[in-house]
């Protein structure tokens, strides 16, 4: 289980806006450490994002998402207090699940 | 006598219908339990081959705007790419990035009620052009930006 | 007016395109800058580093929460804006890192090797617990009017040494940090140079760090950066925590006073 991410839910409007910092090397598998040994891929291959048992976001992820990957995004609905809820699984098989509500 | 090769051939049909629909990453088989991974499409080296994996090698120009990417990336570690599709019935968003080692870099399904639009940051390993595949009420879209990568200030 | 993008381009190209397109150059980069702002990783090392100052360690089974940065023990809001500083107990002018090694090997007992193992987080995996604690006190003092104190013998000391080793000329190619940081309109590649002589310059680089460095993947701190920029010079390594690395940073952040702190921040 990984570091916490910083998770942002704001209403605008009839909208939600989700913006997510998640903590994660996002290893390529390409770039080789100090004796010359590449480094295995280590990776987020699945995001969810959920609102109140609503599937609002879903993502496959390849390697070349940046390291402590960001992703911002709004769906429609929302209410101050509700819980958004992201989770992340990598290559690896580890898991990593947080919250935010909604201000 | 059993003809082999008509049997092979229409197995070989329907399997591969379904192949590529599975392989679209948009078809989900419904006893699937752990999270879909298009390995298929991810792994591919060639742009056209990760856009043939996806079923967009027909994918025409559409109203797809590249929002807040800028032209030029200080780093290519970090590239903010925003992409937003105004075609209706838009229900999932690609990022492929024609010079990278595997062109795929992500994929977004926009359930409805969700915004057709999506900001991240994706690597680059060198200046390339960006696509923005959109998939939309079964057909697909395509816009592409040049995005440039520099090497700043002291060489790191 | 500043540099254009070389002679060979001047001739080439004739000046008004040049200079049309080193505009839109620079224009570019300051989009990608402002597109970076939207979410900087070191939130991420502001949530690890207040773990760790609040996390009984070492020996004594201690927190840092007792650690003095100079507005008392346990006082994070506002310090980093103050800092370096002397201090009495040390008897020596510290910055936030010295002073941090300092609270880890007074408070909790740790050795100095073991308070500086993994200084600077290594870009994959191996992460550095200064750096996040530095992302921490600093974030507290986001807003906060940098303050740096020059009223003690050892801080006037540290000024004036700062500010000759800021001149000084050596290394392989002569460099001093004035070659690049001390006159307007220098640039290297795509990136313009802060003149750091001016209170504008120095402020606007003083109050940027520490900062997420997407090049390195990592939350870089003015130490590192100082560190950085002697090894850029081909000068001998800057050595974590001395006399002359705090003298620097006092220069460099006394002239950054009256500007408002906004590090951390993010960058290249």
């Amino acid at each position: 289980m990984g570091d916490p991410m910083k998770i942002r839910a704001a209403l605008m409007g009839d909208e939600t806006e989700v913006k997510v910092l998640m903590s994660h090397e996002m290893e390529t598998g390409q770039r080789k450490d100090g004796k010359g040994q590449l480094i295995p891929a280590w990776f987020i291959q699945n995001v969810t994002v959920t609102w109140k048992d609503k599937t609002v976001l879903a993502a496959q992820w390849g390697t070349a998402v940046s390291k402590n990957p960001f992703l911002s995004f709004r769906f429609k609905g929302g209410a101050k207090g509700d819980k958004v809820t992201v989770t992340w699984v990598d290559n690896r098989g580890d898991r990593r699940t947080d919250e935010a509500t909604i201000a | 006598m059993i003809d082999h090769t008509q049997i092979r051939r229409r197995l070989l049909k329907s399997g591969a219908a379904l192949a590529a629909l599975a392989a679209a990453g948009w078809f989900r088989p419904g006893t699937a339990a752990a999270e879909s991974w298009n390995r298929g499409a991810f792994e591919t080296h060639a742009l056209a081959d990760a856009r043939r994996a996806l079923g967009a090698d027909n994918a025409q120009s559409g109203n797809i705007a590249f929002v807040q990417t800028p032209e030029i990336a200080e780093n290519g570690a970090v590239v903010p790419v925003g992409i937003a599709s105004s075609i209706p019935g838009t229900d999932s968003i690609a990022i492929l990035i024609e010079k990278n080692p595997n062109p795929l870099a992500a994929i977004f399904d926009i359930p409805a009620g969700t915004e057709a639009a999506i900001t991240t940051r994706v690597k680059m390993a060198q200046t390339s052009n960006i696509y923005a595949l959109v998939r939309a009420a079964d057909k697909y879209y395509v816009a592409t930006k040049e995005i440039k990568v520099t090497l700043g200030g002291c060489g790191g | 007016m500043k540099a254009v993008l070389g002679c060979v381009a001047l001739l080439a190209m004739g000046i008004a395109p040049a200079l049309a397109a080193q505009s839109s150059t620079t224009d570019e980069i300051a989009k990608y800058r402002a597109a970076l702002q939207d979410g900087n990783p070191a939130e991420l090392w502001e949530a690890r580093g207040e773990g760790i100052w609040k996390a009984p360690r070492g020996p004594k089974r201690a927190s840092l929460e007792r650690c003095d940065l100079g507005l008392g023990p346990g006082v994070v809001k506002g310090a980093y804006a103050r800092l370096p500083r002397y201090f009495a107990d040390a008897d020596r002018v510290q910055d936030l890192e010295s002073r941090l090694v300092w609270c880890m090997t007074t408070l909790q007992g740790l050795t100095a090797a073991e308070a500086l193992k993994n200084r600077f987080g290594n870009g994959s995996g191996a992460r550095s617990d200064l750096e996040a604690l530095a992302a921490y006190v600093s974030s507290e003092s986001q807003g906060a009017k940098m303050d740096v104190p020059l009223a003690h013998p050892k801080e006037i000391e540290a000024y004036r040494i700062g500010e000759k080793l800021f001149y000084y000329r050596g290394g392989t190619h002569d460099f001093a940090c004035a070659t690049c940081h001390g006159e307007e309109g220098k640039r290297i590649r795509l990136q313009d140079l802060p003149d750091l002589t001016t209170p504008e310059g120095a402020r606007a680089a003083y109050t940027t760090w520490p900062a997420y460095r997407v090049s390195q993947g990592e939350v870089r701190t003015f130490e590192w950066r100082l560190y950085d920029c002697f090894r850029q010079q081909r000068f001998p390594e800057l050595v974590f925590g001395s006399d002359a690395a705090i003298a620097l940073t006092v220069f460099l952040a006394r002239n950054a006073n009256g500007a408002p702190f906004a590090a951390p921040a993010i960058k290249r």
